[in-house]
């Protein structure tokens, strides 16, 4: 951890492997780094595959670099729910980042989680914003509609999409649309951004009106970084918003609420499962097969005897 | 529970842009349980050694075509131990001749898969050396 905290890579290469395992340990390295947090801007970025997600994370590191910030970036690809192995692809667009000592990119396999991060995703970006980083861009995989988990880690949300990918009823729809603090329109040079960008104002203007903040909407060619220089600004923008109202202390405030539960539920699930061992688990299963006994009363028994 | 995995960089050193057969290789050690960090072609040797560390991976796959299989491995494996590492694997596939092999394994190379080598047998062998 010492290491790590004085910027060793490796360290924090291999203190991200301890976080990204269940249990005691785990616990034991939150809880060091828990006071040394705070300081880093948490984003996250998340649309549909291939919209242009890494690149574009590759253009704003860039971009964050030259004003002389330090940069984290957890990329996030879906593991098999087959295999449980994972194709990590993310880092191909950024490896131009790969030996600057003020980028550490770590990529992450979702292994099971649904809501477009990983797990120990959030324990990730903790653990860089202890060591430093002044940024933690967090990429999501590729999400559909309601891969909305992003909303609990990041301050800003932005959300990537490009023409071509259906009507404004998509715009509507609830979901991930509800989440953005900022909507980015990438590969605006394609045909039809221009009609994305202004159905996408359009709704907007409709459903925040009066509101504090109203998310913008930018059009980017990440390819080529054209607009990378707004979205920083539209970026740095909600941060000062969010600072001056108020609403960062309290989105921080519900974060945490939601880390003890979520702590709560983690110890309570590895103590229980710790005590129950197969043989025990098939004697259960038995007696709710021959209709002796029902799943809930077992929960309950499981539970009520940790006490 | 969610068990440890095997994290295996697969990369491509230097000039050649041939990258099928690392793609075939990372597609098929996914299929087998292991997250593959692939990070596409033109990689130089710092290049990879920091993407390994930040990615704490168990493995280096290098794919090489070009020719310059003594040089890359060399460079990676001197950078690892610049850095004071010495439990990151380093495997090689690709053309390489028959008559380089026992040289590359004298330098610190642990394994080389010619052409034509099933999957199953670079799973088994990574499955063996990491033992999670």
């Amino acid at each position: 951890m010492e290491r790590a905290l004085k910027g060793d890579f490796v360290a924090i290469g291999k203190l991200i492997s301890v976080l990204e395992k269940e249990g005691e340990e785990r616990r034991e390295l939150l809880k060091e780094i828990a006071p040394l947090v705070g300081k880093a801007y948490y984003i996250g970025i998340t649309g549909a595959p291939g919209v242009g997600k890494s690149t574009l994370v590759d253009k704003m590191v860039g971009f964050l670099r030259g004003e002389g910030y330090k940069v984290g970036v957890i990329a996030i690809d879906p593991s098999s729910p087959f295999s449980g192995g994972a194709f990590l692809g993310d880092r191909l667009r950024m490896q131009r980042h790969a030996t600057d000592p003020g980028v550490f990119i770590r990529s992450m396999g979702s292994r099971g989680a649904l809501g477009g991060l990983s797990k120990a995703a959030p324990y990730v970006a903790k653990l860089l914003d202890a060591c430093g980083f002044d940024f933690i861009i967090l990429e999501t995989v590729g999400a559909g509609q309601s891969e909305v988990d992003i909303v609990k880690t990041a301050d800003t949300v932005i959300i990537v999409l490009v023409p071509g990918m259906g009507d404004e009823v998509q715009i509507i729809k609830a979901g991930i649309m509800e989440i953005g603090d900022i909507f980015v329109v990438n590969k605006s040079d394609k045909e039809g951004a221009q009609k994305l960008t202004r159905e996408l104002e359009t709704w907007i203007e409709l459903g925040y009106k009066g509101a504090s903040w109203v998310p913008p909407v930018l059009m980017t060619i990440a390819e080529n970084g054209t607009g990378v220089d707004k979205l920083i600004n539209a970026l740095k923008g909600h941060r000062k918003y969010l600072l001056e109202s108020g609403e960062l202390e309290k989105r921080r405030r519900k974060r945490i609420a939601e880390e003890i539960s979520k702590a709560v539920e983690d110890m309570l699930k590895e103590r229980i499962v710790k005590n129950l061992n197969k043989e025990q688990m098939n004697l259960y299963v038995d007696l709710v097969l021959n209709g002796k006994r029902d799943p809930y009363s077992i929960a309950e028994e499981l539970v009520n005897n940790l006490y | 529970m969610v068990e440890e995995r095997i994290r295996v960089l697969i990369a491509k050193p230097g000039l050649d842009g041939h990258d099928r057969g690392a793609k075939v290789v990372a597609r098929g050690l996914r299929d087998a349980g292991i997250e593959v960090i692939y990070t596409g072609l033109r990689q130089t040797p710092e290049q990879i050694v920091q993407t390994a560390i930040q990615e704490d991976v168990d493995v280096i796959g290098l794919s090489i075509l070009s020719g310059a299989h003594e040089y890359y491995c060399r460079r990676v494996l001197e950078l690892l131990k610049e850095k004071g590492i010495s439990d990151i694997v380093l495997i090689v596939g690709g053309v390489i001749p028959p008559e380089d092999v026992s040289m590359l394994k004298s330098i610190g190379v642990s394994e080389v898969f010619g052409p034509g080598t099933p999957i199953s047998k670079v799973v088994e062998f990574i499955r063996q050396v990491v033992k999670k």
